[in-house]
């Protein structure tokens, strides 16, 4: 019972994170109908700067941890929404209205070319970094021994996720911002006939989903302690796995999706097998896909002619 | 007020443009900043086991100053001031040899964009001098250029093929010379299975090294727990393939392209991770080694064959060389290739060919003319799927070791690059990308840390550039109106 608790706190953790990441896969989805595939490298950069965000703030000197905090947050916020800002001008704007494979494609060179950049400039060996917000509750204690706790980095992952959960949520129900961006999801011609400037607004939907996946990254970097280049690839489709799972094109359904996945993780590694953890998500993506391809909080996909 | 002043005109023209190249090199180098100062600038270092910064910044400034002086040369060309940017070209190509650049790579960069913008500019002048004595152009005109085109193809392929048969027999040809063209063969073989799928019938497959290593493993394991041939494992190798993909197909092909890929890629991971993990079966990482290696029906190819047996060089009455097995080899994989492509070939020409490049272009037409769209993209998916299960079995005899290592997600991105690079759908496209492809990637060996960021972003370019395929594309094989003619 108390193991099935750890597991229940370390799982929707994981699940904010994946959710973080799902939002950006599904706000691309919804507005240009395609999958962007280098949202799982991004996050990975984020990480990246995040990490070197948090070692530049101790050779700084600046050790009160809630400011050093915040300023990589946002530090790493902006960085990394200008990588999914140049990702979009690069790899999808020239192709739009092309055939419909080929961003696909161009969005798998961005992947490769990001993970060997990173490589490159970072090096291929594990990045480990000392905890930075230690400690935590114990929650309770069963009768062999085992503690539950609840670590303070859990509650903050879990608290900054609600928070950026309900600014976003505003952001698109009630900015203009939100309103083009809902109009260009609907039917770009007309938003765009109607005055609303649609390479800004996909721009600026790629900027969100950017830095959204720059938080995910900090909060893993913090959770994990160690990063190293290839965490986008199994994280991004899980992240994938997880939009898809809670309806593709629905902010509240990537949530779902994510805190669905990040539990079944956790419990398919604490009852199962650890090895099979990734096999897991790829087999209810399949299952997804086959019984309920609109997912949970979809909406049925009407074929255009 | 359609009438501009020409005095204002004149006056504007030669500093705007000037100003708006100005402002976009700047703000190009503005960002490229703000993306490498922190992951290119900060270099994190493991010092005693904690982790400190390494600051770069001078390699980056340098960096910078390239990229703002390369987008400048761009935005100049781009604004029809095809002189500056040629000088450009030129100051960038001297600075490249001359200046002595802190690292190779930053000299390999000025060097290379020097010599895009090169020629971009003589392309553009080209260009606006042929522009001046265009005829227009006649229809029978372009009936001669369909022709020409075609002869051409075909004396192309013609004289790869013989170029290919006559290789072994060249005097230059030694092992390393016969293993790389065994590798060009070999992804030439998997391209044209993928060309199947991703350029006749439009199915983005991400996963397509999954039935290499289905075929792989398949002989790996019955040649040498079950004592199989070459000849026996092989039709197996392939089935079990074909029999994957229908595994996988049947339920995803009704969803749309995006999500195939992705279940594709997911699929992909599934085998290589039960590969990595189910080690009684698979040996787990450390793969399955001595498999035993092909001979030439029966006759082994070893300098001392054991007592019985007559070796290869024996039956013909040659000199010993080891050069015969990569001679064997190559010819081969040749056959194996060939036998796709003329498959391929002829069955454009069949109905479900023709369902394939039809459900390619437009699904919704397809099924309102009664075409069942899963059924047609299942056999696809089962052919190609097939192919590369063949491609796995002579992998396997041809390196007597797999390991989950040689089937990752990279060599499936390599083998789509090859199919879109070539052109879909277009074989002889396919081909000269699987040479350009495999040859690059041996020349560039020295550079193998770039490679294959070089291979990224190559990826990019040419779906801006080309979207189509680089070499070519193939247009479905019949239309019922031809393009452009008259429509009643």
């Amino acid at each position: 019972m108390e193991y099935l608790v750890q597991q229940l706190i370390n799982g929707i953790t994981l699940g904010s994170v994946y959710a973080l990441i799902a939002i950006g896969y599904t706000m691309v989805y919804g507005i240009i109908g395609m999958i962007n595939f280098a949202h799982g490298e991004v996050y990975m950069v984020g990480a990246f700067v995040s990490m070197i965000g948090i070692i530049l703030m101790g050779l700084i000197g600046i050790t009160w941890v809630p400011l050093a905090l915040a300023v990589v947050l946002l530090a790493a916020m902006a960085i990394t929404a200008l990588y999914g800002w140049s990702i979009e001008r690069v790899a999808y704007r020239p192709l739009r209205g092309s055939f419909r494979l080929a961003p696909l494609i161009s969005a798998i060179g961005v992947s490769i070319f990001l993970q060997n950049y990173v490589q490159i400039a970072q090096g291929a060996r594990p990045k480990p970094i000392k905890p930075v917000i230690r400690g935590g509750f114990e929650v309770m204690t069963s009768a062999d021994g085992f503690t539950v706790t609840l670590s303070y980095l859990q509650i903050f992952i879990v608290l900054l996720t609600i928070a950026l959960m309900t600014g976003f949520t505003y952001l698109i129900t009630k900015t203009t911002l939100g309103r083009a961006q809902r109009a260009c999801e609907q039917d770009r011609t007309m938003a765009s006939l109607i005055g609303v400037d649609v390479d800004r607004t996909i721009s600026m939907t790629f900027v969100m989903g950017a830095s959204l996946a720059a938080v995910a990254g900090l909060m893993v970097t913090l959770y994990y302690g160690v990063i190293d280049f290839y965490i986008g690839f199994l994280a991004g489709i899980k992240a994938f796995t997880a939009a898809v799972l809670g309806g593709i094109g629905s902010l509240p359904g990537a949530v779902l999706g994510g805190l669905l996945i990040g539990l079944i993780e956790a419990l398919w590694s604490a009852y199962f097998s650890v090895e099979y953890k990734d096999v897991a998500a790829f087999t209810i993506l399949v299952f997804v896909l086959i019984f309920r391809p609109s997912g949970l909080l979809g909406r049925p996909e009407i074929e255009k002619v | 007020m359609t009438v501009a002043d020409p005095a204002m005109t004149a006056a504007a023209a030669p500093a705007t443009p000037l100003l708006a190249a100005l402002k976009d090199a700047a703000l190009v180098a503005l960002v490229g900043m703000a993306l490498a100062g922190p992951i290119v600038g900060l270099q994190t270092v493991d010092q005693g086991g904690a982790l400190t910064l390494n600051f770069r910044f001078s390699d980056v400034a340098l960096a910078i100053v390239l990229l703002f002086f390369a987008r400048l040369g761009l935005a100049l060309g781009e604004r029809g001031m095809t002189v500056p940017s040629l000088g450009l070209a030129a100051a960038l190509l001297v600075a490249g040899f001359v200046v002595p650049w802190p690292g190779e790579l930053l000299r390999v960069l000025a060097i290379a964009a020097g010599a895009a913008l090169a020629l971009r500019g003589t392309l553009a002048i080209v260009r606006a001098q042929r522009g001046a004595v265009v005829v227009a152009a006649r229809d029978d005109d372009d009936l001669r250029a369909a022709r020409l085109r075609r002869l051409v193809s075909r004396g192309l392929g013609a004289a790869l093929l013989v170029g290919a048969v006559l290789l072994p027999m060249m005097p230059f040809a030694n092992s390393y010379i016969l293993d790389t063209a065994i590798r060009v063969l070999t992804y030439m073989m998997l391209a044209w299975g993928l060309n199947i799928v991703v350029g006749l019938a439009g199915l983005l497959d991400l996963g397509y090294v999954a039935f290499y290593a289905v075929g792989a493993y398949t002989y790996a394991i019955l040649s040498k727990t079950y004592g199989f041939d070459f000849w026996e494992a092989l039709p197996i190798s392939g089935l079990l393939a074909a029999s994957f993909g229908v595994l996988l197909g049947f339920p995803v092909l009704r969803l749309r392209g995006d999500y195939l890929a992705i279940v594709t890629l997911g699929f992909g991971e599934i085998i290589r991770i039960v590969l990595l993990n189910w080690s009684s079966f698979s040996g787990g990482p450390n793969g399955i080694g001595s498999i035993p290696r092909l001979n030439f029906f029966g006759y082994p190819f070893s300098r001392n064959a054991p007592e019985g047996v007559t070796a290869f060089h024996q039956l013909f009455g040659l000199e010993f060389s080891p050069l015969h097995r990569s001679i064997f080899f190559f010819y081969l994989i040749l056959v194996l290739a060939l036998v796709v492509n003329l498959f391929t070939i002829r069955i454009r020409r069949l109905p479900v060919g023709r369902a394939w490049e039809a459900l390619r272009e437009d699904e919704i037409a397809c099924r309102a003319l009664g075409i069942n769209p899963t059924n047609t993209k299942l056999t696809a998916f089962a052919i190609g799927a097939m192919f590369a299960g063949f491609a796995g079995a002579f992998f396997a005899t041809t390196q007597s070791f797999v390991s989950p290592e040689s089937f990752t997600f990279t060599e499936s991105a390599m083998i789509l690059a090859i199919v879109v690079l070539g052109g879909m759908g277009s074989q002889l496209g396919v081909a000269l990308a699987a040479l350009l492809v495999i040859g690059l990637t041996e020349a560039f060996r020295g550079l193998a840390e770039y490679r294959m960021l070089v291979f990224g972003l190559g990826m990019v370019l040419i779906m801006v550039w080309r979207p189509r395929g680089l070499l070519s594309h193939r247009d479905p094989t019949i239309f019922l109106h031809k393009r452009g003619g008259a429509r009643p």
